[in-house]
C-alpha cells in the first residue's frame, strides 16, 4: 500500500524527472513535431509541484484531479489535454482513497489510458504515448495475474513502456503533428511515449513504501 | 539565437500588451491571461473567437475588431492555448447570441478548444466551431489527422466576421464559415527555418541551396526538401498542387500571398507577379488579391499561396467594412 503522502512524493519526483529530461524531450520533438514537448511538460509539472504542499492530507482522487486540472491549464499543446485528462480520470478511480493498493493503481492507469484514447481519438500503433501506455498496462496486468511482487510488476511495466517507446522509431505517425512528416518520421522516437515512460519509471525509482 | 526580446518566458504577454497599447481604442487584454477582446463589446451579435499558439502575428489578436473577431486567445509560441484561457475568451465575447470558434486543424488546438467548449456549454453558452484545414501539402486521408489549418484561416475570419457583424444567427454564421473553410486551399515553402524563443534553436536546418516544401506555420519540417529554385518556379510548383482538381469553372477567386514573417514584401510581390500571370493564362478571374504578412511563423523566410473560390455572398462579406489592427476594409 502507498499512502497519499507517498503519492505526493512520487509527484514531486515526477516533476524533477521531467525537468531533468526537458532538453531531451524537446530534442525528440524537433524532427517530427514542433520542438516544445519538454518545455511544455516542464512548465506544467513545475506548476503541479507548487500545488503539492497544499494537497497534504487530501485523498488520492483530489490529488490527481488537481494535478490533471493544473496540467490542462498550464501545459498547452496536445500534451496538456492528454496528460490532464489522464490524471483527472485516474483521480476518479482513486476517489476518497487514502491508501493505494496495486489493484487501485492498475485501475487508475486503466482509466488514464482510456482517457488518452478518447481525448486523442487514437489507438495503438499510431506513434503516440499510447504505444508506451498500452503495453505497460498490459505487462503489469499480466505480472499481477501471475502474482508477482509489486516491485516486479512495476519493473515489468517500465520495461514494456520503454520497449513500446523505442518501437515508435519504426512507426509512421497517423495522429498528432508527427503525422504531417509521414515516412520522414521513421527513425524518430515519439516524445509523448518517452515522457510517459519517464513518469512510469519515476514511480519505480522513487524511494517510497510498497504498492 | 538572436532575437529582440527580454525574457523567453515573457514573449507572449509582452507582445499582447504591445499590440493592445498600439490600439488602445480598439483592443483590451483580459486580466486573466493572453486574451484580446474588443475594447467596446458589441451586444446582440454572434461572437467570433479564434486563437492558437503565438508566433503567427498579426494572427490572431490583430484581427480582433469591427467586422472580424470578438476575441483572440494566444497560447505560448506555437503551442495551443489552454481550455481555461479559451473558456475566458468565450465568456468575455459571448453577447447572448452564441459563440463561433474558428479553430485551425491541429491536434492540440482541437482538443483544447473542444474542452473549452464543453466547459462553456455546461454554463449554458451556445458554442459552435469551424475547423480550417486549407493546407493541401498534407494528404487528407484516413491515415493522417487531415490537412492543417494555415493562412487561408484569415479568409474565414474576414467572411464569417462580416456575417456576424451584420446580425446573422449562429447557425448562419457557422454555415458560411464552414463553406468558406471548404473552398480555400493553401500551400507554402520556406528557405529558412524559425526559432521558438524557449527552444533556442531552429526547428530544422536548411543548406544555402535548399528549400523546404509543404511547410506548415509552426516551424516544423515540411513534406519534403529540394534544391532552391527561382521564385516563379516555386510559385508554379505550389499552384500546381493547389489547383489540381480544384473546379474553378465560372467562379472568381481571392488570392492571398502570405509572408512567413522574415520574407521581404519585395519577394512576395515578385511571387504575386507570377501568380497573377499564371491565373490569367488559365482563365481564372481574380476578384481580390492580398499580399503581406497575415499568418506568420516568427522569422521564417518563406511564403504561402492561398486561393479562395468565391460565391456572391463571400464576395460581399470580403468587401464589407472591417476595422482591425491588421485588416481594414
Amino acid at each position: 500500500m502507498v499512502s497519499t503522502k507517498d503519492l505526493l512524493t512520487i509527484l514531486r519526483c515526477m516533476a524533477a524527472a521531467i525537468e531533468k529530461n526537458k532538453e531531451w524531450l524537446t530534442d525528440l520533438d524537433r524532427p517530427i513535431g514542433d520542438s516544445d514537448h519538454g518545455i511544455n511538460m516542464a512548465r506544467g509539472f513545475g506548476e503541479v509541484e507548487k500545488k503539492l504542499s497544499g494537497l497534504e492530507g487530501k485523498d488520492g482522487g483530489t490529488i490527481l484531479k488537481t494535478v490533471g486540472m493544473t496540467l490542462v491549464s498550464t501545459v498547452g499543446g496536445s500534451a496538456g489535454p492528454l496528460y490532464g485528462s489522464a490524471f483527472m480520470k485516474a483521480g476518479m478511480a482513486l476517489a476518497d482513497k487514502t491508501e493505494i493498493s496495486m489493484a487501485d493503481f492498475l485501475d487508475a492507469l486503466d482509466q488514464a489510458v482510456d482517457a488518452v484514447r478518447q481525448r486523442g481519438k487514437a489507438q495503438a500503433g499510431e506513434k503516440t504515448m499510447l504505444d508506451a501506455m498500452i503495453p505497460a498496462l498490459q505487462a503489469m496486468k499480466e505480472a499481477r495475474g501471475q502474482k508477482e511482487a509489486p516491485e516486479e510488476i512495476l519493473k515489468k511495466g517500465v520495461e514494456a513502456s520503454w520497449a513500446g517507446a523505442e518501437a515508435t522509431n519504426g512507426l509512421i505517425a497517423t495522429k498528432g503533428r508527427a503525422s504531417y512528416v509521414g515516412e520522414r518520421g521513421i527513425g524518430h522516437q515519439d516524445p509523448g511515449a518517452t515522457s510517459f515512460s519517464i513518469l512510469l519509471e519515476t514511480i519505480c525509482h522513487c524511494k517510497i513504501g510498497k504498492l | 539565437m538572436k532575437k529582440i526580446i527580454n525574457d523567453t518566458n515573457l514573449v507572449e504577454e509582452q507582445m499582447i500588451q504591445g499590440l493592445v497599447k498600439a490600439n488602445p481604442d480598439k483592443l483590451r487584454k483580459l486580466d486573466c491571461g493572453n486574451v484580446v477582446v474588443r475594447a467596446k463589446k458589441k451586444e446582440g451579435k454572434v461572437a467570433l473567437i479564434s486563437g492558437g499558439g503565438s508566433g503567427h502575428e498579426p494572427a490572431h489578436g490583430g484581427y480582433v475588431g469591427f467586422g472580424m473577431l470578438d476575441a483572440a486567445v494566444a497560447g505560448p509560441v506555437f503551442t495551443s492555448p489552454t481550455p481555461d484561457q479559451i473558456y475566458e475568451a468565450i465568456k468575455a465575447a459571448d453577447a447572448g447570441m452564441g459563440v463561433l470558434m474558428v479553430v485551425k486543424n491541429y491536434t492540440g488546438d482541437i482538443m483544447n478548444f473542444e474542452m473549452a467548449a464543453e466547459m462553456a456549454q455546461m454554463e449554458g453558452i451556445s458554442v459552435e466551431s469551424v475547423v480550417t484545414s486549407d493546407d493541401v501539402a498534407v494528404e487528407d486521408s484516413l491515415y493522417t489527422v487531415g490537412r492543417r489549418g494555415v493562412a487561408g484561416t484569415v479568409f474565414v475570419h474576414k467572411i464569417a466576421g462580416a456575417k456576424a457583424e451584420g446580425g446573422a444567427s449562429l447557425s448562419q454564421v457557422c454555415e458560411l464559415a464552414k463553406r468558406t473553410a471548404s473552398q480555400v486551399r493553401t500551400m507554402g515553402a520556406a528557405i529558412s527555418p524559425c526559432t521558438v524563443p524557449a527552444a533556442g534553436q531552429p526547428g530544422f536546418a536548411l543548406g544555402d541551396d535548399e528549400m523546404e516544401v509543404g511547410i506548415g506555420i509552426h516551424g516544423e519540417p515540411g513534406t519534403h526538401r529540394e534544391g532552391l529554385k527561382p521564385a516563379d518556379a516555386i510559385a508554379d510548383q505550389l499552384l500546381e498542387k493547389i489547383l489540381a482538381g480544384f473546379d474553378l469553372e465560372g467562379r472568381d477567386v481571392a488570392v492571398l500571398i502570405n509572408g512567413a514573417g522574415g520574407t521581404p514584401l519585395m519577394e512576395l510581390y515578385i511571387v504575386n507577379n507570377h501568380v497573377q500571370d499564371v491565373l490569367k493564362e488559365k482563365g481564372i478571374s481574380v476578384y481580390r488579391t492580398y499580399v503581406g504578412n497575415y499568418m506568420t511563423s516568427i522569422e521564417m523566410q518563406g511564403f504561402s499561396i492561398s486561393i479562395l473560390k468565391l460565391d456572391d455572398e463571400m464576395k460581399a462579406m470580403l468587401d464589407a467594412p472591417a476595422d482591425t489592427p491588421a485588416w481594414k476594409e
